[in-house]
């Protein structure tokens, strides 16, 4: 039962991060993308009916997560209580602003809320970076399993380090500019014209720049965690993982180059994929591991609930799962193609 | 202040503010299906334009919601992580299937409803309005789960290291304690959205314009008041008052201010319970009427707070007693109001009654306060206990987290949503001075096959 949950709340932040990262990508993006105002309303409508769905990804995980392993929920949910918090802040304003442009006329009150969308979007994408990489750096884990961070110390992973540190910054860039690559693909999948044209010429500079902070950030997760490189050399087939890593990032430069839109974003999907899967891979099965020694890691043995709750979650997830895909796949389907603008006067 | 004080305010603030926004989500959600089914079946433009104006009302409303209402789920971990850890298996559950069943639901007709009216059949915009409905009503549902398996809980067994287990799906669902809540909370929602469509009717036709729009509100809006309000009291409000007297005897008591255990048990209208006194300041009494209320007979007897350990009291015992005697008080005036609106609808005279009017107009924050005094009173009613009879609530904050860091979270949500509730009424403003006529300035974002 436990990997079955634990591969089940992977799987749902995955699906968070590849469909929520692509409108917080485009958050990012449309800050120095646009250049008019049809623009900007063509590149914010192409996430409006979709951003408030992918963040349910986000809550559906969280509470998948919550009764399936109730002890990593409370302590990760506390120890990580101030960039929590923030978080939240930022996912408040993001949707506020997002969603009330369109109701808002007054030029002044419109480049603010825009602003406060591109600037939460981009500290989301870093906040959730780092987070991830504070997990795999691991955390001071009283015998209790639980601790507290700061948001920082003295920016180096060691047994008391911070929320930020200079290899959780890595995480937290990495996360910018593969989620960036994200929306830009995206921005390309569902506009046209000039819009397209440039989000395409900055693919070529961000798909280098993500080649690089890929290869670091994986240097530098080896030189702070050795142990999560046990896993692949116990089982050497699983290092088609790093393999989907590399390969799907050079399909995004391939079939961006070629003018397949669709393919290209769905190899960053793939790309985004790998790397979660590769960092969960590497921790398995540990969930939250202790930098005040490995006895004191919250491990999957040690935070899974019981039997009979896992046996009920379970019956009610596969339902329901099924069902929420399917509305997914509805809705994309009805709103599939490109966005235009169209004057019902014309 | 202390970690558990900071800790219980930084839940209260952001859950009480959360909830102004939900109760109008639900209520509406009925109303437009309400207003979207006359207008399939009469094909009349009218009504398809004000199932519009209070779907763009909703639309904004929901936002707030949804991004009031995120927080939430973290705040199990983030503020009551020892709690989550006990309890995480049993009431994660409900919690996550408001995520899985309801929040995919929600987004997605939403999203089909507010931006695909033009991309699909009329048939089918209706429909989307009626998953709307579902979906928020479902989503209410999956909370009062939650918060009945804290009140009463039920279906469960503790593990060798002190964690709940879930024994039964359906026990866990149907909960009793959450039947009823449901219910009640339910026409509680309604009650607020009814309030709210005929007050905008109301300043309509007081103002002297858009009086065909005005009066479809007034219509939905007082009949569905009417309804709403008799049912929050009879039979909901009645049935789940004597499952609390059941079950929990002692926060009957405290909302009651009964102090000492009676024979034939009065009802204190106003009053101001003294508990170093024991006893009611001021009050106002009707004989017996307690009594009768909770056994149906003016003679039985009523334990009072003398009846238990002081240690078990209600915390905050004047709170709960305050907030019980506004949530009924105000209760009572909805009945009154909407059943003279309705009798007035009735008599084709309320559109021209001024007086009536203005009564319906000033009534639409009463509901918001109704409503959360009646979450007061079940959430202060639980105190001690953040699970009735097994976990104090001093046992389950996060220890992890210093009530300074607790503080300076909860300024911050404070500035956060000082500022979201500025932002809201500027909007929802905006909206009711525009009015349900079709907007036609900008040009409409299709999204093209």
């Amino acid at each position: 039962m436990g990997f079955i949950w634990f591969w089940l709340v992977a799987i749902m932040i995955v699906a968070y991060v590849v469909l929520d990262g692509f409108d917080l990508g485009v958050g990012v993006l449309h800050l120095f993308l646009v250049r008019t105002e049809t623009e900007r309303r063509t590149t914010l409508a192409s996430i409006g009916p979709v951003w408030d769905g992918n963040e349910v990804w986000l809550l559906a995980g969280g509470g998948t997560l919550y009764f399936a392993f109730p002890l990593l929920y409370a302590s990760a949910f506390s120890g990580f209580y101030l960039p929590l918090m923030i978080v939240l802040w930022l996912l408040v304003l993001r949707g506020v602003s997002l969603e009330l442009r369109n109701h808002v006329d007054v030029g002044v009150w419109r480049a603010l809320l825009d602003g406060v969308f591109g600037l939460a979007s981009a500290l989301l994408t870093i906040f959730f970076g780092a987070a991830l990489a504070n997990v795999l750096r691991g955390v001071p884990l009283a015998d209790d399993g639980f601790f507290f961070l700061p948001l920082w110390t003295n920016w180096h992973p060691g047994p008391q380090p911070g929320i930020l540190d200079w290899y959780t910054v890595i995480g937290g860039v990495v996360a910018l500019v593969a989620l960036t690559l994200h929306g830009a693909l995206w921005i390309i999948l569902k506009t046209s014209g000039d819009l397209a044209d440039r989000a395409s010429r900055m693919v070529k500079p961000l798909c280098v720049q993500l080649i690089a902070l890929t290869v670091i950030s994986l240097g530098a997760t080896i030189h702070v965690r050795p142990a999560c490189m046990d896993n692949y050399f116990n089982y050497p087939f699983t290092f088609i993982i790093p393999v989907g890593v590399v390969a799907s990032l050079a399909a995004i430069w391939v079939f961006n180059r070629k003018g397949q839109p669709l393919k290209a974003f769905l190899s960053s999907c793939l790309y985004l994929f790998f790397m979660l899967a590769g960092a969960c891979w590497g921790l398995y099965p540990t969930l939250l591991p202790a930098s005040t020694g490995a006895e004191r890691d919250i491990t999957l043995a040690r935070a899974i609930s019981g039997p009979h709750t896992l046996a009920v979650g379970l019956a009610w997830w596969a339902v329901g799962m099924t069902l929420a895909v399917g509305y997914v796949v509805f809705v994309y389907a009805k709103f599939k193609g490109k966005v235009d603008l169209a004057s019902p006067g014309h | 202040m202390t970690a558990e004080l900071i800790h219980r305010l930084h839940f209260a603030f952001t859950i009480t503010f959360h909830y102004l926004f939900p109760q109008l989500t639900m209520g509406l959600a009925l109303l437009i299906v309400v207003l979207k089914s006359v207008a399939l079946k009469t094909g009349s433009e009218q009504w398809d334009r004000a199932a519009r104006f209070w779907g763009r009302i909703f639309g904004i409303n929901f936002v707030f919601g949804v991004v009031t209402g995120i927080p939430m789920e973290f705040e199990f971990g983030t503020n009551w992580a020892r709690f989550s850890q006990l309890s995480g298996g049993v009431i994660g559950q409900p919690l996550a299937m408001e995520g899985v069943f309801s929040f995919f639901l929600e987004s997605a007709f939403l999203g089909l409803f507010l931006y695909g009216e033009n991309r699909i059949s009329k048939l089918m915009h209706w429909f989307s309005a009626v998953m709307i409905f579902v979906g928020s009503w479902v989503s209410g549902f999956f909370i009062i789960v939650t918060d009945a398996w804290m009140q009463h809980p039920v279906a469960y067994d503790r593990l060798p290291n002190g964690q709940f287990e879930v024994l039964s799906f359906w026990q866990l669902l149907f909960n009793p304690w959450a039947l009823l809540q449901y219910c009640h909370n339910m026409m509680g929602a309604v009650v607020t959205g009814s309030f709210v469509m005929s007050a905008v009717g109301a300043f309509y036709l007081l103002e002297g314009h858009r009086a065909h729009s005005a009066r479809i509100f007034l219509k939905v809006g007082v009949i569905a008041g009417l309804a709403s309000s008799i049912l929050i009291i009879f039979p909901t409000g009645d049935l789940a008052g004597k499952y609390v007297a059941h079950h929990q005897p002692i926060t009957i008591a405290g909302m009651e201010g009964l102090f000492k255990t009676e024979a034939g048990a009065g009802m204190v209208l106003i009053g101001q319970p003294n508990p170093d006194t024991g006893q009611i300041d001021n009050p106002i009494v009707v004989n017996d009427l307690l009594s009768f209320l909770i056994y149906g007979t003016t003679k039985a007897e009523v334990k009072g707070l003398d009846q238990f350990p002081r240690d078990q009291w209600p915390t905050a015992l004047p709170l709960l007693f305050y907030a019980y005697h506004i949530m009924a008080g105000l209760g009572t005036w909805f009945v009154f109001l909407m059943f003279v609106s309705a009798f007035l609808l009735w008599r084709r005279r309320l559109y021209h009654s001024r007086w009536a009017l203005w009564a319906l107009l000033l009534s639409f924050p009463l509901p918001y306060i109704a409503n959360t005094a009646g979450w007061m009173t079940a959430e202060l009613g639980r105190q001690p206990w953040l699970i009735y009879g097994l976990l104090r609530t001093s046992e389950g904050y996060s220890s992890t987290v210093s009530a300074s860091n607790g503080l300076f979270t909860l300024l911050g949500f404070m500035g956060l949503y000082a500022l979201l509730g500025l932002l809201f009424t500027v909007l929802i403003y905006r909206e009711i001075s525009h009015g349900p006529e079709p907007k036609a300035k900008v040009p409409e974002i299709t999204h093209a096959a």
